[in-house]
């Protein structure tokens, strides 16, 4: 087996250290090893989004990174998104438009929808829905998930 | 009857309860379940479609570091030895358990085979691969047309088609043929004016929910087994497992962990007793995970179908005759639900003569399962489109005839029961009068459609128990998994009959061993039956606290009523106390109270769905794009309008994926080639519009609300509507779903 | 999963060294979206992974309008269409850029990548063809460069030879009165591998109304994706009319072979490639005549 490596990298604003094979990949390390599991593993092969992470300001399938390709990164996760008192906004307008039903996609939409309001804060519907392709969701038929991300802009 | 009346709680939209942790990432889903010293189990499945297990090694496997047992179908007990215990329900036994672990045959591919538990996932994904397993392999069977064939490959040897109470001589692939018939058909086609029959053929679709399967199991060294997973239902699970394992109920715990998605297909087992097996042999925990291709391949989706159907009207629009002919392919083992389908082809209709026949045939694809209206989406597709054709033909407006002919109080379904308060004219007025059905849509190539739905919806047993608190909260328990909302749903029942707030409610979906049995989260009966099971506890709550009260005030208790919250005394003393300042004196007044209510109602309103379509067809290229969309449907009352208009909007999209692009495919082989999301084309939300959701409210008289279950009918109508809006735009008729680009190609003559 | 190495290479020479050493059970990482999906569902056997990002040459991201763009192998999609003008001088890169999966796989995907993956359905490789591209590869022998046409050779395979890598792609400025397309056909609007792709540019005379060359790309129509070189021809010195452009689709349909598998039949892939094409001239020259 491949020995593990030690990797460094900024997880949701603070330094973790972790060790993993090369084979696992950041949706596994976040998962098995930091304990976060509010990334999802829905397909593992980048077709449903569930496990949508930030990484360095960008958003990707946590489960099509290597963990060892982190080091020296920046990752954001659904779990540092809200504040110790209040959710983040787009939590909120998820929540108001009862934009969830069971709920597993929600982190991947959430962090999908994040990515696209920190580099266009006024999406189009359009916008909104060309952006969210990568995410699937099979209970909502995203009516409500696309009124919760164009009222969370509005919020803005 | 129940009218319409105004609540305090019921009809508001709060906040759901669990909504905080499933927008966090707190909410821990099965997958989510970590223990110290857990192994990871994976299971090797069948790469053919049909064949004779000859041989298993599993030897190399075992050799594997890290590898920490393996096990087989031989580690099962031996549900052969039950047939002279069980009778027939043996054989339904042993079909379960050979779809556990195939014992001596596989019948598709993707079916269970062995499986291993290591120390990690990768280490076990290799270890199966060095699990030896010869096979001779065996002509699949693949299309339920072909597996009717008198000549066609059998999977079973012993199965016998049971028609009508009478079992065949030969072994054949169909297992069962049901009949209903009303009135005299004959006679009824004799005075129809118009005739129209046509035959549909209907794609294998999954559920697709997000989530995989999943489980954890760890035995106690006193044999108790605990079984962490995503279900449907606990109790199922538990139910399922103990047959399997041949292991008592009491010593079985199932602990629902929060349910990624399931629409009727987190209800059977697959690897739950997988797991219970591997924690067996290994004395650690071991979760098993499907992966997506396993979930495609190793789980149960809904049936593809033959359908025939045929109606008869007169020059007035009145259907005179119906007869359908339903062939379901039940997958590997028998149990399509071409049962459901048969009650509810007909069911927007009061037709006079009426005959179904129902074939429940096995093929070498996985062993179906329920989706949502299992069976009548199906069935709809057929009856739905002929309904169309026969008011094209008529120059009838298709939601004129559809209230020309609609189902009403009294009416007699064609397997037999009447119908008691349904919705069906209510939901196709609101279509008609909607500004949808009016609106301008003469685009070349655009079309609109309409279509029809019914589902009977399913009433069972539910438990709920209320522990009330000293600061006017109650904590509520119950045993249905929270997969949509219900949470709230069921919460706000109690909150209504306690005039406390939806927020004053803290509800907790509990294991087996904390609350009454429940049975499973479907059959659109969570909000109807544990909803009603909470209104009961709430009731229960109510009256104790009536007693409570009246000691305090040292009143008769027949003196004491209860309404907007607050407790008084009638017939002299002018007492008065809050709910919640009563929950604060509980102690004093004789101890802490709990209320139960355990249901197993038979009142379960049918539901009723309308719902119109505009289309655009790209007559190039044969893709159609969905414009606009408008589901109408009766929800009784919707306790929680945002949730019921989700099950609403969700339903239809599900309809649509089916009705477009969703379906299996096989190679000449029996592999399915799309065992992905990639390629398994579910909608995505660029592929749809807003989907306009319309509740229409006539209440269920089998319900102290009024509630209907809501969750399956807003499936039924959508193929038809599509193939009916598609037909608008093009003039061509699609009888075979999915309506796929390279069909509607076809359909036009372009290739 | 099965188990493998990973090497971070920070220099080309310590990259093409290791692909060298290695053999052929080493594979360049970069984006990882398809290569971490063949080795996880055991499509591609690798033993080494070597992840090239940390190697400035293969992030080069250099448009300059005399000489054209040197796009780095490891560049990804969404740095592509960030570029206004990248957007300008290349819509037919854009157009493929904006639908390789979706906004997720764009973060980490790039051309380089999906041009090394080979697949006879990859929406960057027409594109490329169509914008005339030349292929920079380095190996143990130093520089070669290769045209894009030439790169591809069967499905997943390519001219790189043992210990070869691409390090970017250089696409030559846009002629005056010249404009690119891509489209593809699949049943959703995104999230799905084209059943067929077809890319087209093309350059126009200064009246806009005669075309003076034209280049057609299709792809998932053979083992690779396709230069559609007679149908091209066939559109130099023809005004812009509906025959002239079906003739060129009828061409282009002459050279397709597709095979049916569960994205789409042969007899829809042809029939769509003619679609396609016609879809995709008539979109170049639109872009032509609607550019100032």
């Amino acid at each position: 087996m491949a020995r593990r490596s030690h990797v460094q990298t900024t997880l949701n604003g603070e330094t973790v250290e972790f060790l993993c094979e090369p084979r696992q990949s950041l949706l596994e390390v976040l998962r098995d090893e930091l304990h976060l599991t509010g990334a999802k593993e829905g397909c593992n092969n980048g077709n449903c989004g569930a496990c949508s992470v930030i990484l360095d300001g960008r958003l990707v399938n946590s489960c099509l990174v290597l963990g060892v390709e982190t080091e020296g990164k920046s990752v954001e996760t659904i779990e540092g998104l809200a504040e110790p008192d209040k959710l983040h906004p787009i939590q909120d307008a998820f929540l108001e438009n009862a934009a969830l039903q069971c709920g597993i996609c929600t982190p991947g939409f959430i962090m999908s929808a994040k990515a696209l309001l920190d580099q266009n804060p006024n999406p189009t519907e359009h916008e909104v829905r060309y952006w969210l392709a990568g995410n699937l969701c099979r209970c909502t038929g995203y009516d409500k998930i696309v009124r919760a991300v164009l009222d969370a802009a509005a919020a803005k | 009857m129940l009218e319409n009346k105004d609540y305090k709680v019921i009809g508001t939209r709060p906040i759901r309860h669990d909504g905080v942790d499933k927008v966090t990432g707190r909410a821990l889903y099965g997958a989510d379940f970590q223990a110290a010293g857990l192994l990871h189990g994976r299971v090797l499945r069948s790469p053919h479609a049909h064949a004779r297990i000859t041989s298993i090694d599993t030897s190399r496997a075992e050799a594997l570091p890290g590898v920490k047992g393996v096990v087989t179908a031989k580690d099962l007990p031996d549900a052969g030895d039950k047939v002279a215990d069980l009778g027939e329900g043996a054989v339904n036994l042993k079909h379960l358990c050979d779809n556990i672990l195939a014992s001596d045959k596989v019948l598709y591919k993707g079916h269970a085979v062995a499986a291993v538990a290591a120390t990690n996932p990768h280490i076990a994904e290799e270890a199966c691969t060095l699990i030896d397993v010869e096979y001779e392999v065996l002509p699949p069977v693949l299309e339920v047309r072909q597996a009717m064939e008198p000549d066609a490959p059998l999977l079973h040897e012993h199965l016998k088609t049971t028609s009508l109470g009478e079992t065949a001589d030969e072994p054949s692939n169909v297992a069962s043929h049901i009949q209903h018939k009303l009135g005299d058909p004959e006679k009824g086609f004799a005075e129809a004016d118009v005739i129209i029959e046509r035959e549909f053929v209907t794609g294998t679709v999954h559920q697709g929910y997000i989530e995989p399967h999943n489980a954890t199991a760890h035995y106690n060294q006193d044999g108790q087994l605990t079984i962490w997973c995503s279900t449907q239902g606990a109790f199922t699970v538990r139910e399922q497992v103990a047959e399997i394992l041949q292991y008592p109920i009491s010593k079985i715990k199932v602990v629902p962990m929060e349910i990624g998605g399931g629409f009727g297909g987190k209800i059977s087992v697959y690897i739950k007793p997988v797991a219970a097996l591997l924690a067996k042999k290994t004395g650690k925990p071991v979760k098993v995970l499907m992966n997506r291709a396993d979930v495609f391949e190793g789980t149960g989706p809904t049936p593809a179908s033959f359908i025939r159907v045929k109606m008869g009207a007169t020059n007035d629009g009145k259907i005179t005759a119906a007869e359908a002919y339903l062939a379901f392919e039940a997958g590997a083992y028998p149990g399509s639900p071409v049962g459901p389908g048969a009650m509810c082809i007909f069911a927007p209709y009061n037709i006079e003569n009426v005959i179904i026949d129902g074939y429940d045939v096995v093929v070498n694809k996985p062993k179906t399962a329920p989706y949502r209206a299992p069976g009548a989406p199906n069935a709809a597709f057929g009856s739905e489109t002929v309904v169309d054709e026969i008011a094209e033909k008529l120059g009838i407006d298709p939601l004129e005839i559809r209230l020309l002919n609609a189902a009403k109080e009294g009416d007699r379904r064609a397997d037999g029961p009447v119908h008691p308060r349904i919705g069906c004219i209510e939901t196709v007025e609101a279509a008609k009068a909607h500004p949808h059905y009016t609106a301008p849509n003469g685009k070349k190539h655009h079309g609109r459609g309409v279509a029809s739905g019914y589902w009977f919806n399913i009433g069972l047993e539910s438990s709920v128990t209320i522990n009330v608190n000293s600061d006017g909260t109650i904590n509520l328990i119950e045993g249905s998994t929270d997969i949509g909302g219900t949470r709230a749903s069921i919460a706000m029942q109690a909150a209504e009959v306690l005039g406390i707030s939806a927020e004053s409610v803290n509800p907790s979906v509990v294991d087996t061993e904390s609350v009454g049995y429940t049975a499973v989260t479907g059959g659109s009966r969570t909000t109807y039956a544990t909803g009603y099971a909470a209104y009961e506890a709430a009731q229960d709550v109510k009256r104790q606290m009536i007693v409570r009260a009246a000691k305090l005030w040292e009143v008769d208790e027949a003196n004491v009523q209860f309404a907007d919250g607050e407790f008084s005394s009638i017939n002299g003393k002018e007492e008065q106390i809050s709910f919640r300042d009563l929950c604060a004196r509980l102690g004093e007044t004789g101890g802490p109270i709990v209320g139960s209510g355990t249901v197993n109602p038979g009142g379960a309103g049918g539901a009723y769905a309308t719902h119109v379509v505009d289309v655009a067809v790209d007559e190039e290229t044969g893709k159609v794009d969905i414009l606009r969309y408008t589901a109408v449907q009766d929800a009784g009352k919707a306790i929680h309008p945002s949730y019921v208009e989700g099950q609403i909007q969700g339903g239809a999209v599900q309809g649509i994926g089916w009705a477009l692009n969703e379906e299996y495919i096989y190679n000449a082989e029996g592999e399915m080639t799309n065992a992905s999301f990639l390629d398994y084309r579910m909608p995505t939300c660029l592929d749809l519009p807003m989907i306009d959701a319309v509740i229409v409210e006539v209440p269920n008289p089998g319900h102290p609300y009024g509630v209907r279950g809501v969750g399956e009918v807003p499936i039924v109508p959508p193929m038809a509507a599509i193939a009916n809006a598609i037909y608008d735009a093009i003039g061509v008729r699609m009888t075979e779903l999915p309506m796929s680009p390279d069909r509607l190609l076809k359909a036009m003559g372009k290739i | 999963m099965r188990d493998f190495s990973y090497i971070a290479a920070t220099t080309i020479p310590e990259a093409v060294a290791l692909l060298d050493e290695k053999g052929e059970n080493a594979r360049i990482l970069a984006g990882g979206t398809d290569l971490i999906v063949q080795v996880r569902e055991a499509r591609r056997d690798v033993d080494w992974m070597i992840d090239i990002k940390s190697i400035p040459e293969v992030n080069v991201l250099d448009y300059n309008a005399d000489t054209g763009l040197v796009l780095g192998a490891a560049v990804e999609c969404y740095k592509i269409y960030a570029d206004d003008a990248i957007c300008d001088a290349y819509p037919g890169l854009i157009d493929a850029t904006t639908i390789i999966g979706g906004t997720a796989i764009q973060g980490r995907a790039g051309v380089g990548g999906n041009l090394c993956n080979a697949s006879p359905a990859a929406d960057g490789i027409p594109p490329l063809i169509v914008l005339n591209a030349t292929c920079v590869i380095a190996g143990p022998n130093g520089e070669r460069e290769l045209r894009v046409e030439q790169f591809c050779t069967a499905p997943g395979q390519t001219a790189l030879e043992k210990g070869e890598m691409l390090v970017s792609m250089k696409i030559p400025a846009p002629a005056s009165n010249s404009s690119s397309y891509y489209l593809r056909f699949i049943p959703r609007n995104e999230m799905d591998i084209a059943v067929v792709g077809a890319g087209a540019s093309v350059t126009l005379d200064d009246a806009k109304q005669t075309i003076v060359s034209a280049r057609i790309a299709l792809a998932a129509v053979a083992p690779t994706p396709l230069f559609a070189e007679e149908a091209s021809a066939l559109l130099a010195g023809r005004e812009v009319s509906d025959e002239a452009i079906d003739a060129a689709a009828q061409a282009a349909q002459a050279i397709a072979r597709p095979i049916s598998d569960m994205r789409g039949t042969a007899e829809q892939r042809t029939h769509l490639v003619g679609v396609l094409t016609r879809r995709a001239l008539n979109g170049a020259i639109q872009r032509v005549r609607d550019a100032a």
